[in-house]
């Protein structure tokens, strides 16, 4: 895959900080007359962790799909680290940039192992007889060793992925995103379906992997939000209502009204 | 070579080597021996016919593990295998018709009798070539991979999968039988091609030329199978069997589906063309009924019985089926259709493992008794 080269790189130097990572200006999805993302802009600093929240329905997840390809917008730039137009590419060749998502329902392959889908996940060439001939090294070796002791799964490293509990899938999606390596990681609803305990720890693992990566986390447990102790942004109806910390978000009277008032 | 051979030790656990060798034995030594060496009168003796009858199931086997390839460990579902066995089967079956040459009814030194019939005057161009051997290989091997690179890239680049790609490949089978009934394609219409001679100089109605295509057949039969058995162990394998289980979520990995999907069905492919060619030397004719759809799902069928997604299974059920297919029809030959489409029926609802995974799990079943029975043993 020769990326870089045909990945379309826009001529005009718009005015995009260097420090911007990902960068939504008028973003507009429809389906069938429903208006899923109305003008959405969004920008996403280089290491930063921002937390999306916002309604059902606000258009979190459409966000996310525009990003990763799954969904062309019909206006708007979406751009990537060096002003890479990521509307011109597919799911595959948006991945091998640099970004990688985990879905709201956690999907790992459940015929592999833990460690097998580790593997699959590791930062490497991509292309097909490469994967058919390589070996896995000793030094790939160690780092799925290290990402399992991260994601805390290193007693299941030989267990089908489909017998994890939940919260244990959840987490191996993590993992996965991680020895992927990527630029910014978005992780759509991780939390989701998990006991307070394993929350809790997910929490920590965030913290732990924001110190070294950019990610942009969407979900609507408020706790969860709180205590990501991040930059926050609000969705409603397929628009950004309010951006800041926690205090001000919570006593905007939009995001009130939002959440409140209906 | 050190990692090669290492690579290729451990592409079978120690019995699956055992199980392999004895196998290769029993087809590659046993059989030939049983009806070369041992005289015809003896109870011991292999009838060729037999052992021709063997080489066919062979080369289904081959077929076999060529969709299983597929459809057992990425999920594609061809129901138009049948189109590149065919195709492989023609070309070897053109390189038979022109070593006939004067020896056919008309006598024509170039032309099939076929062609002679339909008043033609010179050899059509796509005929050129398939008098030398190995160019008939490899177009045995080319023209069915060329034809699914082809046809996968339009169905996988258009992201058509599960029973859509199924039905369209039907359609694909179906179109090749109606074009290769034409009279004016110059495959010989709806007769096909047959009546052949000799293959490399050795008479096909000798017995010793019949037993060495037998062999040659067990022989790739072994073959194909370690080379699927490389590319399911490797981690492209991992790869189609993540396709098979989520394919959207391969594709936020990184890897490109429709390349994955594209090489192991030209890959399956080139394999059936293989099959194919081995076959039709052997059964002495190849028409367009290898065409015909029903065929095609028969191979699903095997494959299912013996195992989805074991390469072992689905060349054993592609031999079983065959086998119970050879004596049914002997037997009672109308209810041949009948019995198949309940094994199908059957295999789905009751062993959807297949042969293979009732095999299994028996196994499992008689180890755990066996654990239980130690265990009680030795608290008592």
């Amino acid at each position: 895959m020769s990326l870089p080269d045909s990945s379309p790189v826009l001529p005009e130097p718009h005015h995009i900080a260097p420090e911007t990572l990902l960068y939504l200006d008028g973003v507009s999805v429809s389906f069938d007359g429903f208006q899923a993302l109305n003008s959405l802009s969004l920008i996403i600093d280089r290491g930063e962790m921002r937390a999306i929240i916002g309604p059902n329905g606000a258009g979190k997840t459409t966000m996310m799909d525009v990003v990763t390809g799954r969904t062309r917008p019909d206006q708007g730039e979406v751009l990537f680290a060096d002003r890479i137009d990521l509307t011109a590419l597919n799911e595959t060749e948006i991945a091998n940039l640099g970004i990688g998502r985990k879905f709201q329902k956690p999907t790992v392959f459940e015929n592999l192992t833990v460690f097998e889908n580790l593997s699959l996940a590791l930062k490497a060439d991509r292309r097909i007889l490469t994967v058919l001939f390589s070996g896995i090294s000793a030094e790939q070796t160690e780092r799925i060793e290290q990402a399992l002791e991260t994601i805390r799964l290193t007693a299941q490293r030989d267990r089908a992925a489909g017998s994890l509990s939940h919260g244990q899938k959840q987490w191996l999606e993590i993992g996965m995103l991680l020895v992927q390596e990527p630029d910014l990681m978005l992780l759509d609803e991780p939390v989701a379906g998990m006991t307070d305990a394993e929350t809790e720890q997910t929490v920590e693992l965030l913290h732990e992997i924001s110190s070294t990566h950019s990610l942009v986390v969407v979900e609507h447990d408020m706790n969860f939000v709180r205590d990501l102790d991040c930059r926050i942004t609000v969705l409603d109806e397929g628009q950004v209502i309010a951006e800041g910390p926690m205090d001000a978000i919570q006593s905007d009277p939009r995001v009130i009204e939002v959440y409140l008032g209906r | 070579m050190g990692p090669l051979s290492s690579r290729l030790f451990a592409l079978e656990s120690r019995r699956g080597w055992t199980v392999f060798m004895g196998l290769a034995a029993v087809l590659m030594v046993v059989v030939p021996v049983l009806n070369l060496a041992v005289p015809e009168d003896s109870w011991l003796h292999v009838p060729t016919f037999w052992v021709t009858t063997l080489g066919k199931f062979l080369c289904f086997a081959m077929l076999a593990l060529a969709l299983d390839l597929i459809w057992g460990y990425a999920g594609i579902l061809s129901l138009g295998h049948g189109a590149f066995f065919g195709l492989g089967g023609y070309a070897m079956g053109m390189y038979l018709m022109r070593q006939i040459g004067e020896r056919s009814v008309y006598g024509h030194p170039e032309l099939p009798d076929f062609m002679v019939f339909l008043n033609w005057k010179e050899l059509p161009w796509y005929w050129y070539g398939f008098d030398n051997f190995a160019f008939a290989v490899l177009m045995a091997m080319l023209v069915p991979g060329a034809l699914a690179f082809v046809f996968g890239w339009l169905a996988f680049r258009s992201r058509i999968t599960g029973v859509y790609f199924s039905i369209i490949s039907q359609a694909m089978v179906f179109a090749m039988m109606l074009a290769f009934f034409r009279n004016e394609m110059g495959f010989g219409g709806n007769n096909g091609l047959t009546d052949f001679k000799d293959l490399l100089g050795f008479d096909l109605s000798a017995s010793t030329t019949k037993v060495g295509l037998y062999v040659i057949s067990a022989l790739m039969l072994g073959l194909v199978y370690l080379l699927c058995r490389y590319v399911v162990t490797s981690k492209l394998g991992r790869v189609l069997i993540a396709v098979r289980d989520a394919e959207s979520r391969v594709r936020f990995l990184g890897y490109s589906v429709t390349r994955a999907k594209l090489f192991v069905f030209t890959l399956s492919a080139m394999l059936a063309g293989i099959a194919g060619a081995l076959y039709v030397p052997q059964v002495g004719i190849i028409n367009p009924g290898e065409f015909t759809p029903a065929k095609s799902i028969e191979v699903a069928i095997w494959v299912a019985v013996g195992g989805r997604g074991t390469l072992f299974g689905a060349a054993a059920g592609a031999v079983a089926v065959n086998g119970a297919k050879s004596l049914l029809t002997g037997i009672a030959p109308e209810i041949w259709l009948f019995f198949l489409g309940a094994l199908f029926i059957l295999v789905t609802l009751l062993m959807p493992r297949g042969l293979v995974g009732v095999v299994r799990q028996w196994r499992e079943r008689r180890a755990i008794s066996k654990a239980s029975h130690s265990d009680s043993h030795v608290s008592a």
